[in-house]
């Protein structure tokens, strides 16, 4: 009764290497890299970028220990940090030959060392959180409020020009609050003013106020429209952001959203708070500007004598292009850029929406200027650049533009993110920030190794004196269920933190308590005189029941943890669920196994090594 | 080795009315403490900024003090943390502060009255998000408490679990308690083991309900007194050596984990040792003055006179 068949062994082997294989990279520690990645959304590193690495690195007389192209960037694996610290400044030099105007991100990471047939099975080492390996951390809140009253801003203005546009006369236009109020003379305008709003600005929930003297309108934006707009702001936001971090070099920010209205950044490694708050912190904005195409004008530019009221910006590319100083438009009246085709050529295209007042200047500037260049200016951190100078076909009314020709779709994504992520950000607060020295993250994970492992030593120690074979066999089912979770977390590569840490030493501690059940329950029914093999079997069976139950209600405290927990909560809720539920399968399936393997093949067996047993005189049942 | 010799079924339930007694009288006092004391919350759900600094030396608190004081900062409050180099500054939120610039100007000042500091952590909680903590630590408290209770009531009976989250939510605020008590920081992450701690201990009561519900199909002609004592004796072993392993477990981080873990043991180990105590000893109690009763278990009902009713006052 007590055997398994084959297929059950095989299963628990294949689990057990498993286990190993992904737990395996845990040990190999990690080696210095340098990480080169692009700084702007227009650069894309790929396989030619992957070979100048290579040259570069080669001419410099620098070997590495292996070069790597993923999504990320290209990562060169190095001897030791002395060379990293060489190779990432001859890379700078190679790849960023304007100190001023940085195109690519090098920056020094750590790679896993494991052996490479370890890391195409996608084994990898846990991924420390920042309490761990020290780093940044930002919280911040989106200032939605602000971007609705930008919103609102530009709407009123939109609203004066339908109704001027209809002749329709009112008594003004302002924004109160979170809507916007229409004052008119009479009722009959009011509701002709309706008609051409309702028209025009599908996004307003428009109703009726005040009474025949003095009738009103009032605009509030519809729930969909709120929603998108908050999408949009935060989305924006997260754009701006990973943009401008880029810059400060670090090798894996995490830039995420986290609820409605906030944005999680993380960066590994970065100290100096200062720097990434005031990088965090910067606004970019958009200017449109008229282009000096006058011949020999850019030429006496470049030789140090620009004519009067321009300046020289470069292009996207490179080239210098001459550009006036008088400000024709700023970002300020752009309240949209998207990619997408031109309607007759079916070329790709960015398509912007100006705000009323942008859209007359728009026209104006248009009409006087048409077959000359306009230039899209980025400015930030102090330094322009020119996304795109395009040519004026015809006189553009109407606040949308299109801006084509000489690009491909993904160029016209970039370019539209690059408008937006200039223009339209809605403000944002800290709310949050934790900043950890490096030497603190590694203090906590020798703190966390130690508490675990004496901890471990110690129910060790105790199991096998008190159970004698079966201490045995919980101790290595326990080993067992360690092994399982390491593995698991590797293998998703969940953020593993003190607090995590500190789950797994408790899961451990738990996890004990089903070895402990079925013991007791063996001997138990070994006391109640049941044959040894029996004993087993009845323990294990009856002691199921009984760790499922128990197994559960912890797994909704867990699971409650996991679904309520933020930060470090959640850190500790992850480990602590799967850990649940490895040890179901190692305290049950494992230990079950490994007592089949020695004690199920003895036909007759007469004792088990389960610790001294003591048999009451009388039944402990009926216990008067 | 074998810790257990019982020759008889030890009369727990003679003794059930003192039991709660004492455990009324710890709750009671608990919640004294947690109404004139208040938890000592951490900066999490405070909101405010926390610095942490090692200094190569022992460092001289006075003389941060001073520094924090001619930098113009008021309410600080400066301690050592785990070791006399680690200090740990705590500033409370100021709305007329500039909040994200406060870590850097209290090293700066740090730097001329108390040189060689370095920073180690610095935490800054906005006031927005500390309520929300709050707020959601309670709301994962009453997911773990509905889903218990609806976990236990269809795998037992309503009985069982009414009695099992009563005796469990009160090892929480005795807990509880003790952070009040002692005035010992509240952070998250006591708050974690504390709902580990509910779950985990729900697992006792969990265990001796299972005997409770064997021995009560299994042996004919007990009282529920009796049959509860037999279902507390025959599982006291294991309820001990469990809850000793994992306190081995809990111990190791006591004295291994440093400050970070050092509350996140404390609480563990106050909700062991209650846990013991209230989920066999307060639960069991309870589910008799609930009228469990053996009918409850067995298909074809008979009636068993005779459930020892004494007790059922409370």
């Amino acid at each position: 009764m007590n055997r398994y068949p084959l297929w059950k062994y095989i299963t628990i082997a294949v689990a057990l290497l498993l286990g190993f294989v992904y737990t395996l990279p845990n040990f190999f520690g990690e080696s210095p890299a340098v990480q080169l990645s692009s700084a702007k959304a227009t650069i894309k590193v790929d396989a030619k970028a992957q070979a100048r690495v290579e040259d570069a690195l080669k001419t410099a007389g620098i070997t590495h220990d292996g070069l790597q192209l993923d999504n990320v960037g290209v990562k060169v694996r190095l001897k030791d940090t002395d060379t990293q610290l060489k190779a990432k400044d001859i890379l700078e030099k190679a790849f960023n030959p304007d100190a001023a105007d940085p195109q690519y991100v090098v920056a020094l990471n750590l790679l896993a060392a494991s052996p490479q047939w370890l890391t195409s099975l996608h084994a990898l080492p846990m991924y420390l959180g920042l309490d761990l390996r020290g780093g940044v951390h930002f919280l911040l809140q989106v200032d939605m409020k602000g971007a609705l009253t930008k919103k609102l801003d530009s709407t009123s203005a939109d609203l004066r020009t339908v109704m001027r546009d209809k002749n329709l006369r009112h008594g003004g236009v302002n924004r109160e609050g979170e809507r916007i109020v229409v004052k008119f003379r009479d009722t009959e305008t009011r509701d002709k003013a309706r008609y051409a709003i309702g028209d025009s600005q599908p996004d307003l929930l428009l109703t009726e106020a005040g009474d025949a003297s003095e009738p009103r309108l009032v605009a509030t934006l519809k729930p969909e429209a709120l929603k998108k707009l908050g999408e949009f702001a935060l989305k924006q936001n997260i754009t701006t952001l990973h943009n401008r971090i880029n810059e400060l070099g670090v090798a894996e920010p995490v830039i995420q959203q986290q609820g409605q209205d906030r944005i999680v950044v993380q960066l590994p490694g970065v100290q100096d708070t200062a720097k990434a708050k005031d990088i965090l912190g910067r606004t970019a904005t958009l200017e449109i500007r008229m282009v000096d195409d006058s011949t020999g004008a850019l030429e006496a530019a470049l030789a140090g004598n620009p004519p009067f009221g321009t300046e020289v910006y470069n292009e996207r590319g490179g080239q210098p292009l001459l550009v006036k100083k008088q400000v024709v438009l700023t970002g300020d009246r752009l309240t949209d850029a998207q990619p997408g085709f031109d309607n007759q050529t079916n070329e790709a295209a960015v398509h912007l929406t100006l705000d009323s007042a942008g859209a007359r200047i728009f026209k104006d500037v248009t009409r006087e200027n048409i077959n000359k260049r306009m230039a899209i200016l980025l400015i930030e951190k102090g330094k322009g650049e020119v996304v795109t100078a395009p040519v004026i076909r015809s006189e553009i009314g109407g606040g949308r533009v299109q801006i084509s020709g000489r690009m491909s779709t993904m160029e016209a994504n970039d370019t539209a993110l690059l408008l937006r992520a200039g223009s339209l950000a809605a403000p944002m607060d800290i709310i949050e920030e934790r900043t950890i020295g490096p030497s603190l993250g590694a203090e906590n994970i020798r703190k966390g190794f130690h508490s675990t492992m004496w901890g471990f030593a110690a129910i060790a120690l105790f199991m096998i004196l008190y159970y004698q074979m079966f201490g045995v066999v919980s101790v290595l089912a326990l080993a067992s269920n360690l092994l399982f979770l390491v593995a698991i977390l590797s293998l998703l590569q969940a953020t593993l933190t003190l607090p995590g840490i500190a789950a797994i030493a408790l899961t451990l501690g738990m996890a004990i308590d089903a070895n402990v059940l079925i013991n007791e329950r063996v001997r138990e029914e070994l006391r109640n005189g049941m044959p040894p093999q029996a004993a087993i079997s009845e323990g294990y069976e009856r002691a199921f029941g009984t760790i499922l139950d128990s197994n559960i209600t912890t797994l909704i405290a867990g699971l409650a943890l996991l679904i309520f927990g933020s930060g470090p909560i959640r850190g500790f809720a992850v480990v602590h669920c799967l850990g649940i539920l490895t040890s179901i399968f190692s305290s049950v399936f494992v230990s079950r196994g490994l007592v089949n393997l020695i004690y199920g093949r003895q036909k007759k067996l007469t004792k088990v090594a389960i610790g001294q047993l003591w048999k009451p005189a009388a039944s402990t049942v009926n216990g008067k | 080795m074998e810790f257990f010799r019982i020759h008889k079924d030890i009369p727990f339930m003679r003794h059930a009315l003192t039991f709660n007694v004492i455990s009324l009288v710890t709750f009671i006092l608990a919640v004294v403490f947690l109404f004139t004391k208040g938890l000592h919350l951490s900066v999490e759900f405070t909101g405010g900024t926390l610095i942490e600094t090692h200094y190569q030396q022992a460092a001289d608190l006075e003389k941060i003090r001073g520094a924090l004081g001619k930098a113009g900062f008021s309410d600080y409050a400066v301690q050592n943390f785990g070791s006399s180099q680690d200090v740990m500054i705590r500033l409370p939120l100021k709305s007329d502060q500039n909040s994200n610039q406060i870590g850097e100007s209290v090293m700066k000042s740090l730097e001329a009255e108390a040189p060689g500091a370095e920073l180690r952590r610095v935490e800054f909680v906005g006031p927005q998000v500390g309520k929300e903590l709050a707020e959601n630590g309670a709301m994962a408290l009453l997911l773990v408490v509905i889903g218990i209770v609806i976990y236990l009531a269809f795998r037992f009976e309503w009985r069982f679990s009414v009695s099992a989250i009563i005796a469990n939510l009160h090892d929480v605020v005795i807990i509880l308690g003790f952070f009040a008590f002692f005035q010992w920081e509240f952070s998250l992450s006591v708050l974690a083991a504390v709902l580990a701690v509910l779950g985990y201990s729900v697992n006792e009561s969990v265990v001796v309900f299972d005997r409770v519900r064997e021995t009560f199909k299994k042996v004919r002609g007990l009282t529920t007194p009796q049959v509860l004592d037999h279902a507390i004796t025959s599982t006291i072993s294991r309820t001990i050596i469990t809850h000793g392993c994992t306190q081995l477990m809990v111990l190791s981080m006591l004295i291994f984990g440093g400050e970070t873990l050092h509350y996140f043991a404390m609480a563990l180990t106050i909700g062991i040792c209650f846990g013991i105590y209230s989920s066999v000893l307060v639960a069991s109690p309870l589910v008799m003055w609930l009228g469990v009763s053996r009918e409850q278990f067995i298909v074809k009902p008979k009636v068993i006179e005779g459930a020892n009713e004494d007790g059922a006052v409370v």
